[in-house]
């Protein structure tokens, strides 16, 4: 019997669990390591975060599905990993530290013949002074990234809200706190989730609602912008966004690194190299991402952390780390089987991974400061990813170690996503848009690195309707009800 | 003055001033239950093409 262990029971990692369960059936044993007792659909904490849904109605436990699936349970968090085993334990392992109230605080070594790392980001608050600090977000911000946060969010806005009807204006400052953040499309899903909200409440007018970022253009997204096929034109999504921010009021300060905040007050330097400060009343800044800080040791236990991961903390995998600056990048620097190349039993899925370089140019301010967005890596890339490496993983334990890896490059996949503009069965908005492929490949597609035909975008009605079916259908699949394997990532 | 009031926004030479804005027929067919609702179907087919190519 070979056992399988997936670090994290988010998006990639549940995905990946889920398939490897279904496809190895009982011979052999599929262990999940996770923190959290509850499985959250991050997209919709947006609509927590406005009050527009309950932290229930996006999360559920995990304990019964994966009783359901087969799959052991371990509510712990990962700490290390042996990739070699140590001087008294033979085999691969990895020591964990309980998180539920009956064991918290004790450790287990949990041994393997394969893992997975989808441990997801470490939402680090504390690389910027005042956005937070080692044990998370700070006083004087919000955050929309886990469920909690968003709930707490929605507190706020609403307090902000009483506020406007009692005469008083609000300022409201959304975006990136720090200049090597990612994951813009959740800020901007957000922003204007609060003007839908504000305007609905009759408030409009008392708020001054404004972005900040680290784009170097409105519409980079972390991918280098897109261009979308519209009337015969390729539009650069710069002009699209740049037209939803001007139909809904929404200044912006882009190139923008947040170095610092305060009590209603953000202070950040630009591209250009001056400073600036703004004021705020309510304010949602997206942290920087980093690995979750999992250390590795050898047989003989020196820490060959720096051997397994990347500096951000990140996994290492099949990608090109050497490819330089910006104008040698390739598509193929991109990892396609996500295996770690110095033990082939370890592989890493979803934000996990380290990639070889960001998607975006990266820029820097004169005064040396980087400000450029980090690349994403969104639900269905994640969940691609996840089941491709489960596909591998399941291929080597039945059909033998030598079996080909299934591939999943980033630079050969597409990703649909759907930007909330506002919730409302008839009044709600959201922008849907589909990349082909996430990481542009300038030498297939010259120009704008992205096939035209199969990269497109619009807003209205029609993309918010997607957005609540896919709510409903991601938590379908995710609980494993009947036909979740029918259902894509 | 007799000013259209989905450009009130813009203002000459601010940083909104080159982007193009949605006049009152863009914004009510976004709207549009019956335009939306094909538009829903469109979207959905146009998404799972991307998502087979995808796999
Ligand atoms: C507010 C918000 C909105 C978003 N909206 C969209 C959207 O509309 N569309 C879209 O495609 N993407 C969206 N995303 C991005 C999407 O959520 C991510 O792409 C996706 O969650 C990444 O999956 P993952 O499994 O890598 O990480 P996660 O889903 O974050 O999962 C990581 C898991 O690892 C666990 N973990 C952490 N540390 C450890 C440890 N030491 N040991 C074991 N487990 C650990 C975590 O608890 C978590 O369960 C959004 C993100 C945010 C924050």
């Amino acid at each position: 019997m070979a056992r399988l262990i997936v670090l994290g029971g988010g998006v990639s990692g549940h995905t990946a669990a889920t398939f490897a369960a279904e496809w190895l059936g009982s011979a052999h044993e599929v262990v999940v390591v996770t923190p959290n007792s509850k499985w959250n659909w991050i997209p919709s904490n947006i609509w927590v975060g406005v009050g527009q849904m309950s932290k229930e109605e996006v999360t559920f436990d995990l304990a019964p599905v994966y009783a359901k699936a087969g799959i052991t349970y371990k509510q712990a968090k990962a700490v290390s990993i042996n990739p070699e085993g140590s001087d008294s334990i033979e085999k691969p392992f990895v020591t964990v530290e309980f998180t539920d109230e009956a064991r918290l605080g004790q450790s287990e070594n949990i041994e393997y013949d394969y893992l997975i790392n989808a441990t997801g980001p470490k939402l680090n608050f504390a690389a910027t002074p005042g956005l937070g600090d080692a044990n998370g977000l700070g006083e004087f911000t919000v955050s929309v990234c886990t469920a909690d946060h968003a709930s707490h969010a929605a507190t706020e806005l609403e307090k902000a809200i009483e506020k406007m009807k009692a005469g008083e204006r609000q300022k409201f400052l959304i975006g990136t706190g720090h200049g090597m953040c990612t994951c813009q499309g959740a800020a901007f899903e957000y922003i204007f989730n609060i003007e839908h909200e504000v305007r609905k409440a009759g408030v409009r007018d008392m708020a001054d609602i404004k972005w900040i970022s680290n784009e170097s253009f409105l519409g980079d997204f972390g991918v280098g912008g897109l261009h979308m096929k519209t009337m015969g034109y390729a539009v650069s999504s710069k002009i699209f966004a740049e037209s939803l921010f001007t139909e809904r009021g929404v200044e912006w300060i882009i190139g923008a690194h947040v170095n610092k905040v305060e009590s209603g007050k953000a202070h950040y330097e630009l591209l250009d190299g001056t400073m600036g400060e703004e004021e705020f009343d309510f304010s949602m800044l997206i942290p920087p991402f980093a690995g979750v800080g999992l250390k590795a040791y050898d047989k003989a236990g020196e820490d060959i952390t720096a051997t397994v991961f990347a500096p951000n903390g990140f996994m290492k995998v099949d990608a090109n780390y050497a490819a330089g600056s910006y104008e040698n990048w390739k598509a193929s620097d991109w990892p396609s089987t996500y295996q770690n190349p110095t033990y082939a039993n370890m592989f890493a899925c979803g934000i996990a991974f380290a990639p070889p370089h960001p998607i975006s140019k990266p820029m820097s301010s004169p005064n040396g400061t980087p400000i450029s967005p980090t690349p994403p890596r969104t639900g269905m890339p994640s969940g691609i990813i996840g089941k491709a490496v489960a596909h591998s993983i399941c291929d080597r334990i039945l059909k033998g170690s030598e079996a080909p890896l299934h591939e999943a490059s980033m630079a050969h996949m597409g990703a649909a996503c759907v930007a909330s503009a506002g919730k409302g069965l008839f009044d709600g908005t959201a922008a849907a848009m589909t990349i082909y492929p996430v990481v542009p490949d300038f030498e297939k597609y010259p120009g704008t690195g992205r096939d035209t035909d199969y990269t497109f975008g619009e807003i209205g009605l029609a993309g918010h309707w997607i957005k609540h079916i896919l709510h409903h259908l991601f938590i379908w699949k995710a609980k494993l009800k009947a036909g979740w394997t029918l259902i894509p990532e | 003055m007799a000013g259209k009031k989905e450009e009130a926004n813009i203002k000459a030479y601010s940083q909104n001033f080159t982007t193009m804005t949605p006049g009152p027929f863009a914004k009510w067919i976004r709207t549009c239950v019956v335009w939306q609702a094909i538009r829903f179907i469109v979207i959905n087919i146009k998404m799972l093409v991307v998502v087979s190519k995808s796999h």
